[in-house]
């Protein structure tokens, strides 16, 4: 049986965030008195960089490198960002760990300020986010008290102060170059890198941007050592993830498993597998630039080079667990909504291109798409990849791409067959009475389009053209007389 | 600077650090397409936001496709700019912006000039293979000047760029997200309630029809052919110099005679000179600002013909109203001189005198529509032509301008000088005021006419000017960034200037918002300076105060600089518009 591994969630729940006394107990900013007390910036960078930490917010950079290209700037000013810009639907492992442990994140970023040669920070947090923000403006106000921010931290010569910064929720300043605008107080549109950030970034200063879970992890490295940290995980990705577990699922929440985890171990052991007996049927990771894994491949050790390689990824750690019950297309068109909805419409190819691949997608799903709709998905979704400015434009079609890959039977049923086995596009299925019907009136009653006729004790009829397909008849007859049948697209 | 060595295309190639690989592709000879990328280069403005991803190429080791517009050489790079890949995936952003782009090409303004029209043709796209949604935006023509079609806005954030960047105006931006996202005003208002000073910069560099200019063309072919008015045209100083490059003339051709002569085609009446009024304008400024100087008036005294500045200034330096020159711009001063003096002196009713001008400029339009441009209840001006409108007229009357024997303006109104001419260019009003203030102020002749400090397409300059023992401060501003950087250190108090001379377009009117498109070409509007200049080199006569004509003007009608009737005639007032 795997067990969690905790190092970033280590203290959340265990102490009350709003105690600084609490941290401090924990061990907390012991790593930072370690590190102004007997380690030069460079030591702090060596120890990032040979633990092997990469970017927890979704690309796996990392993350000692980009500290190091900060470090090796010359410039009067430099910045360290927090991106607290949680936007992955179903994720929320930043906004627990800023709850439930926002010492972590405020010792985590003086250490990278100390390392870079930076003596402000930025944490961009979602305004949705409000106890987080709450939580952490007291922590800040308490670690300034104590000395721990401010002018020559706990003596030394290094000061470090830190600021809130308010996200407005738009999904694109999850990405760096647009956080930076953001912040900056301009529209959070990506840049095209180079410069990256740590070159050139807030203010035109070298910047380091990490995400919450990738600061957590900083102070246990430098107080338990790098070797330590590269004990736990996989060769190329050492340490643990945070994975926000959903969907399909018994047991639902947060998880942290050390990297080289399995799926079917994460589903099963942990998630205590799927609910009401059904067969699981693929795991959706890395939120809407991740992709569809299907079950045949519940064996892998997830590290960010596997999901890679199974047209999925790491991203923030969002995992949705999909049943047999799913309807795969749909899920894809799911996530590509929230990315023509997300994208901030600077370059064509996701302004425009992901709008046209919804429609195809849509084409399928209501069964108006024909033998080149795969074709053109396929081409355009490469495109787009090829094309987009940011990541979020880049990894979009992703999850069409994947499922595509995964499951082309369930594409091809829906176009060649206009049907959609778990009934689920409304368009291709139809809800019909059989000749069980006792005429008790029921459905016809709850029918909230009243579009189900017939006499008292006579075989009820559904007027297809009316129907909305709501399922109410389906769900109140005593008899099993209504039935869920493929077709149903000449009443579109 | 250091060097780096990178192969394009085969080709090896060795570039500045920093050159981007469409710089390097150009220096090549290689073609790159483009469509958001611009750079004004004499203005050092750039639009390099990568954001249509037509210039996209590949490099070797790279996952995907590299903005050339945006990426820098590096040591070492292969780079294919034609691959199939490459191509493939530039056809398809064409589709795509296609797919939201109105299939109007016949009927749009821009048909002919449209860089994504353009782009089209050459990529041969015969078919939109990803249809869908289109946008629906209103359009604004709520204003005399610039029209506004964002359905047509393909996001290259050219416009945005112009109008903060350049200008500092600030007042288009990308608005809303996703599919939704385009180009617009705050708030989504209408232009005209914003403070766009109609400068037109945004209209010079938009690649499609999303922003064109509002034309009156319609209306000035039916008063040519209404019997019962006399039609007369005026033509700015920096039409002559520009107006050729629409009828595939070399940039710098000096088409005066020609486009006289195309003009009195097309059957105006008179074809007169706005030169005549620019030295005119002198006269009155010219007085104004000698009679601030000695007699302690508020200083510095600032130009006043351009619109747009005019406009900036009202909204944006409230408390400086009352310091610009009141003289009117020399386009609505023709207008009061042709209407109650030449036309009483033709014994026509000024009510049946249609003044039409031409322009280089767009914010004229919304000038000669200001509640105060009338005089006696008659409007200075009546229609207001941009030099690309006059050139579609030309056109569509079948005139080739280019194979008509050269014409001379028509008298009295067409007689000017040298300093008049150089109205056109950044600098020259400046100039032309200081010839005749230094002969007025001093007495003496001015011996060197040429005041070399002011002229140039820098965006700020100054010099010190020795009126015989009296030195004067002056500066000159072109853009209206740097007008704003100018009039901020005036109102710090950090400088103090005599008198100032801005301009609100880049260069000057030369690079007006109404002038033939450069398509990002910013050498074309050096090749137009200089032609200016060379035509008041040539004048002989290059004092406004010499010009016969206008002596006559004041000797018949005005009797002096600042009289009563000037007053009544040729000056205006400003206001605080707030924003």
């Amino acid at each position: 049986m795997i067990e969690q591994y905790r190092i970033v969630l280590r203290n959340c729940g265990v102490i009350d965030p709003d105690s600084l006394d609490d941290y401090i107990k924990q061990y907390g900013y012991q790593a930072l008195g370690k590190t102004l007390a007997e380690m030069t910036p460079a030591d702090v960078v060596a120890e990032i960089e040979g633990a092997g930490l990469r970017g927890r917010g979704g690309g796996g950079f990392p993350t000692g490198f980009k500290w190091k290209i900060a470090a090796q700037q010359k410039s009067d000013t430099k910045f360290v960002v927090c991106n607290a810009d949680e936007g992955d639907p179903g994720a929320f492992m930043d906004r627990s760990v800023i709850e439930g442990d926002p010492h972590s994140i405020i010792e985590a970023m003086a250490i990278a300020g100390y390392a870079i040669g930076a003596s402000m920070g930025y944490v961009y947090v979602r305004a949705e986010y409000p106890l987080a923000i709450e939580r952490l403006n007291r922590a800040i106000d308490k670690a300034k008290e104590k000395g721990l921010l401010g002018d020559n931290i706990l003596g030394s010569d290094f000061s470090f102060d830190l600021e809130i910064k308010f996200g407005a929720g738009a999904f694109v300043c999850g990405e760096e170059t647009s956080l930076i605008h953001s912040i900056e107080g301009y529209r959070g549109e990506p840049t095209t890198k180079p410069p990256f950030p740590a070159v050139e970034g807030l203010f035109g200063k070298p910047t380091i941007v990490n995400n919450v879970e990738t600061f957590a992890n900083v102070p246990a490295i430098i107080l338990k050592g790098k070797d330590w940290f590269r004990s736990i995980g996989t060769e190329s990705s050492p340490g643990t993830k945070v994975f926000a577990l959903a969907g399909k699922i018994n047991n639902t929440g947060l998880i942290e498993v050390p990297m080289g985890t399995t799926i079917n171990q994460i589903i099963f052991e942990i998630g205590g597998g799927i609910p009401n007996g059904k067969k699981a049927k693929a795991i959706q990771t890395g939120g809407p630039s991740g992709g569809c894994i299907p079950v045949k491949y519940f064996d892998t050790a997830i590290d960010y080079e596997s999901l890679k390689a199974l047209e999925s990824m790491m991203g923030s750690g969002g995992m949705i667990v999909l049943d047999e019950d799913t309807c795969i297309v749909d899920t894809a068109k799911f996530y590509l909504d929230f990315t023509v909805d997300e994208s901030c419409g600077k370059c064509t190819p996701c302004r425009i291109g992901n709008k046209r691949l919804l429609e195809l997608l849509e084409k399928v799903t209501n069964g108006t798409a024909d033998e080149n709709t795969l074709n053109d998905i396929q081409s355009l979704s490469q495109v787009i990849k090829d094309t987009s400015l940011c990541g979020l434009g880049q990894t979009s079609p992703n999850p069409v791409l994947s499922t595509l890959k995964f499951f082309p039977e369930e594409y091809k049923e829906h176009i060649v067959d206009k049907k959609c086995s778990a009934f689920v596009c409304k368009e291709l299925y139809q809800y019909v009475i059989n000749d069980s019907c006792v005429g008790c009136t029921l459905c016809s009653k709850k029918c909230p389009v009243s579009c189900i006729e017939g006499e008292v004790k006579g075989v009820h009829i559904i007027v297809q053209d009316d129907c909305i397909k709501c399922g109410k008849c389906y769900e109140v007859c005593k008899f099993n007389s209504v039935d869920l049948v493929p077709g149903g697209l000449s009443n579109v | 600077m250091s060097k780096v060595k990178l192969t394009i295309n085969g080709v090896s190639i060795e570039v500045e650090k920093g050159t981007t690989i469409l710089e390097a592709a150009k220096s090549l000879d290689i073609g790159i397409p483009t469509l958001c990328y611009v750079d004004l280069k004499e203005f050092n403005v750039k639009n390099k936001v990568g954001s249509c991803r037509i210039c996209v190429v590949e490099v070797d080791g790279r996952n995907n496709l590299a903005p050339s517009c945006c990426t820098p050489c590096e040591e070492g790079m292969v780079v294919i700019t034609n691959s199939a890949r490459v191509l493939h995936a530039r056809r398809t952003i064409l589709q795509l912006l296609l797919s939201d782009h109105p299939k109007e090409c016949l009927t749009c303004k821009k048909s002919g000039e449209c860089e994504l029209q353009d782009l089209a043709a050459e990529y041969r796209v015969h078919e939109i293979r990803y249809e869908g949604e289109e946008s629906s935006y209103p359009a604004d023509r709520a204003n005399k000047s610039i029209y506004r079609d964002p359905n047509k806005c393909i996001m290259c954030r050219r416009c945005e760029t112009a109008c903060n960047d350049m200008q500092k105006v600030g007042i288009l931006s990308g608005t809303e997200r996703g599919f939704g996202a385009v180009v617009d005003t705050a708030a989504h208002s209408k232009l005209a309630d914003t403070y766009c000073t109609f400068c037109g910069q945004c209209v010079s560099v938009c690649p499609t029809g999303a922003l064109t200019s509002i034309t009156y063309n319609q209306e000035v072919i039916e008063a040519l052919a209404d019997p019962s008015k006399v039609v007369i045209a005026q033509t700015a100083p920096a039409v002559r110099v520009a107006i050729g490059e629409s009828f595939a003339e070399e940039p710098g051709t000096i088409s005066t005679g020609k486009m006289v002569a195309a003009l009195k085609k097309l059957n105006f009446d008179y074809v007169f000179d706005t030169d005549f009024a620019a030295d005119l304008t002198i006269m009155e400024e010219a007085n104004e600002m000698l009679d601030r100087i000695k007699n302690g008036g508020k200083l510095p005294i600032l130009t006043s013909c351009c619109p747009a500045w005019v406009k900036l200034l009202e909204h944006q330096f409230p408390e400086m109203v009352n310091i610009p020159s009141s003289a009117k711009s020399p386009q609505q001063m023709f207008g009061a001189v042709a209407k109650h003096y030449w036309a009483k002196k033709m014994g026509i009713d000024p009510h049946n005198v249609v003044v039409v001008s031409v322009m280089p400029c767009l914010a004229k339009k919304y000038e000669s529509a200001r509640e105060e441009m009338k005089s006696d209840g008659v409007p200075d001006v009546d229609y207001v032509m941009s030099t690309r409108e006059l050139a579609v007229l030309l056109k569509e009357s079948g005139i080739n301008m280019s194979n008509l024997k050269e014409q001379e303006y028509d008298n009295p109104l067409g007689e000017s000088t040298g300093a008049a001419v150089i109205f056109g260019a950044a600098g020259g009003v400046l100039e032309a005021a200081l010839r005749t203030a230094y002969e007025w102020f001093t007495g003496k002749e001015l011996a060197e006419v040429n005041f070399e400090a002011v002229r140039g397409i820098d965006g700020i300059k100054s010099a010190e000017i020795d009126l015989d023992g009296t030195t004067v401060k002056v500066a000159q501003a072109s853009g209206l960034g740097n007008a704003r950087e100018l009039l901020n250190k005036i109102r710090k108090g950090e400088e103090a200037y005599h008198a100032i001379e801005i301009m609100a377009c880049p260069g000057g009117c030369i690079n007006g918002g109404g002038q033939p498109f450069i398509h990002g070409d910013t050498s074309i509007i050096k090749k137009r300076q200089e032609a200016l200049y060379n035509i008041d080199s040539n004048e002989e006569i290059r004092k406004s105060h010499e010009n016969p004509m206008i002596k006559k003007l004041y000797k018949e009608w005005l009797d002096k600089p600042g009289s009563h009737e000037a007053h009544k005639y040729l000056h205006t007032e400003y206001f605080e518009r707030g924003i």
